[in-house]
């Protein structure tokens, strides 16, 4: 599904933050990315995303060739991946729930085909009573997991989630991480980039571990 | 909950627990807030750009309109002078030339001016004290020739000569080219005009698309993120620009409309004052024709466009830079 080979990212004409990256993802897959603060964790997630290009090396996404690809092109393959920042991105304009409907919305749907399907997202995720809340007043747990929720409703092929229960409780934390367990299950590959060692040791999946820039597996 | 294909199962399986869905369909926000766009002075540029370009076009087709009035009026007489010359008697020789070109065809009338006309005509250069008798005035033919004829003006010419030797034909040429040219630079200015208003409004749409685009960033990066492509975004701020531009349109275009209308509407209070004649003298009535007001409301519309692919150019520009 996704293939680095010797990959490398610097920004501007500062030092590499990753130094030959050799790696796979595959269809299905579940994995933690690992690594102290300033690692690259970030960086790799936005190469992942295709909102970065790398310096050099290779990047194949879904059997294309990033550098290859025009802006439609992009567009097109990140509507097959689902993405959680650490900063959630919320437009505050906009209701929980037509931010959670937002990628449905893009995909140019009929509010009545997925209404039910994102109300059942926010009840699970514990956002039911916050459906008609604008971001401003949700707390940061709050919008954590209305982040979460608009990347996993379209059950995305991908699913990239950059520090997902940071600002959650522990048993918040324990249902999400279920939420993307059960999403790795129906068939999405996850990356998850945490520095909660807890949240790790929940889940027995394959580990990516950044350490100055380079890349270590443990599956 | 299972994945195959395009079928698509709940993505939890809430049991018992699902929740009654409200069946009515929720008003959602549109995605780009439309108070986000600095849209009132756009909304006030395009529409002191469409005035703007109202009051060109209806001036030149004032103008127009009138100067095809004149060379039609102009055009369909012309005027024969008999001038006095020794040893002929110029009463016979007018006598003469009216009944030459009375005979000539195409010619509806031929009125030879009296003596006390021919004062009148004189009379705010020479005054009231002045006898016509001790001037050699000349007399004047006034022919008034068939709608859509020409006549052979070169044989009248030929037999007048014959007939009345001091007989020259004025048929205006000379005039009608000069207006023809004075009509011609009018139009060119007004378009000249039209140009600088339309490039005025799409370097102001431009800026407003710009600082629209800045301004939603995050909207912009968002939708990146769940897969939107350019297309589409730049589609979301499109609808606002082109009911920004529509708004500065009519209510431009819908000025210029009333001035026009108020212009003509005053006109016609102070017809029969000497104020009154002498503007309809210069411009007619200083009425639009209802294809002229046509022509306002189809520039509106067009000055719409103008705004709403001016943004767009700017938007796909903008989208460029930000990826």
């Amino acid at each position: 599904m996704v293939r680095f080979e010797n990959v490398g990212l610097r920004y501007g004409l500062g030092a590499e933050v990753l130094r030959d990256l050799t790696f796979a993802i595959p269809a299905h897959s579940f994995q933690f990315l690992t690594g102290p603060s300033g690692a690259g964790k970030t960086s790799l997630l936005r190469l992942l995303f295709l909102s970065l290009r790398p310096t050099r090396g290779l990047i194949n996404l879904f059997g294309r060739d990033v550098s290859l690809l025009d802006k439609d092109g992009m567009a097109r393959l990140r509507k097959r991946i689902g993405i959680v920042l650490q900063d959630f991105r919320l437009l505050d304009h906009m209701t929980t729930y037509e931010n959670v409907a937002l990628p449905f919305r893009v995909m140019g749907r009929e509010e009545a085909s997925y209404r039910r399907e994102v109300i059942d997202l926010l009840r699970w995720v514990g956002l039911g009573e916050r459906m008609d809340a604008l971001p401003p007043i949700l707390s940061g747990g709050e919008k954590q997991r209305a982040a979460i929720a608009r990347a996993v409703i379209a059950r995305p092929q991908l699913l990239l989630a950059d520090e997902p229960t940071g600002n959650v409780d522990p048993t918040l934390a324990r249902r999400l991480l279920r939420l993307f367990i059960e999403l790795n299950r129906s068939g999405t590959a996850v990356v998850i980039a945490t520095h909660d060692i807890a949240m790790m040791d929940q889940y027995d999946a394959r580990r990516l571990v950044l350490h100055e820039g380079r890349l270590h597996i443990y599956e | 909950m299972s994945r195959s294909g395009n079928t698509r199962g709940p993505l939890m399986d809430l049991g018992e627990a699902r929740p009654q869905v409200p069946v009515k369909a929720r008003i959602q926000a549109p995605i780009v807030p439309r108070g986000s766009i600095a849209g009132r002075a756009l909304v006030v540029v395009v529409a002191i750009m469409t005035y703007l370009a109202s009051l060109t076009t209806g001036a030149v087709l004032l103008v127009y309109g009138a100067a095809s009035e004149w060379q039609a009026d102009v055009a369909s007489e012309i005027t024969v002078q008999v001038r006095s010359t020794a040893g002929r008697d110029l009463d016979r020789d007018v006598a003469a030339a009216t009944a030459l070109v009375r005979a000539t065809p195409h010619i509806v009338e031929a009125r030879p001016l009296s003596a006390n006309e021919s004062a009148a005509l004189l009379e705010p250069w020479l005054g009231t004290s002045l006898a016509l008798d001790d001037l050699p005035v000349p007399r004047m033919i006034v022919v008034r020739i068939a709608p859509g004829s020409a006549p052979d003006l070169a044989t009248l010419r030929q037999r007048l000569a014959d007939a009345a030797p001091s007989a020259t034909v004025d048929d205006h040429r000379a005039w009608i080219e000069r207006m023809r040219s004075m009509t011609g630079a009018t139009v060119l200015a007004g378009i000249g005009i039209l140009i600088l208003v339309v490039i005025a409004t799409v370097i102001s749409v431009s800026f407003a698309a710009r600082g629209a685009m800045a301004a939603n960033r995050p909207i912009v990066e968002v939708l990146h993120f769940v897969g939107a492509g350019d297309r589409y975004i730049a589609g979301r701020f499109l609808r606002h620009f082109l009911r920004l531009g529509l708004e500065g349109g009519v209510i431009g275009g819908g000025a210029a409309i009333l001035t026009f209308g108020l212009s003509e509407s005053i006109g016609s209070w102070f017809a029969g004052t000497p104020v009154g004649d002498q503007f309809a003298a210069l411009l007619g009535t200083f009425s639009l024709r209802p294809s002229g007001y046509l022509a306002l409301a189809v520039q509106a519309l067009v000055i719409a466009a103008i705004t709403a692919l001016a943004s767009r150019r700017t938007l796909f520009a903008t989208l460029d830079d930000i990826d």
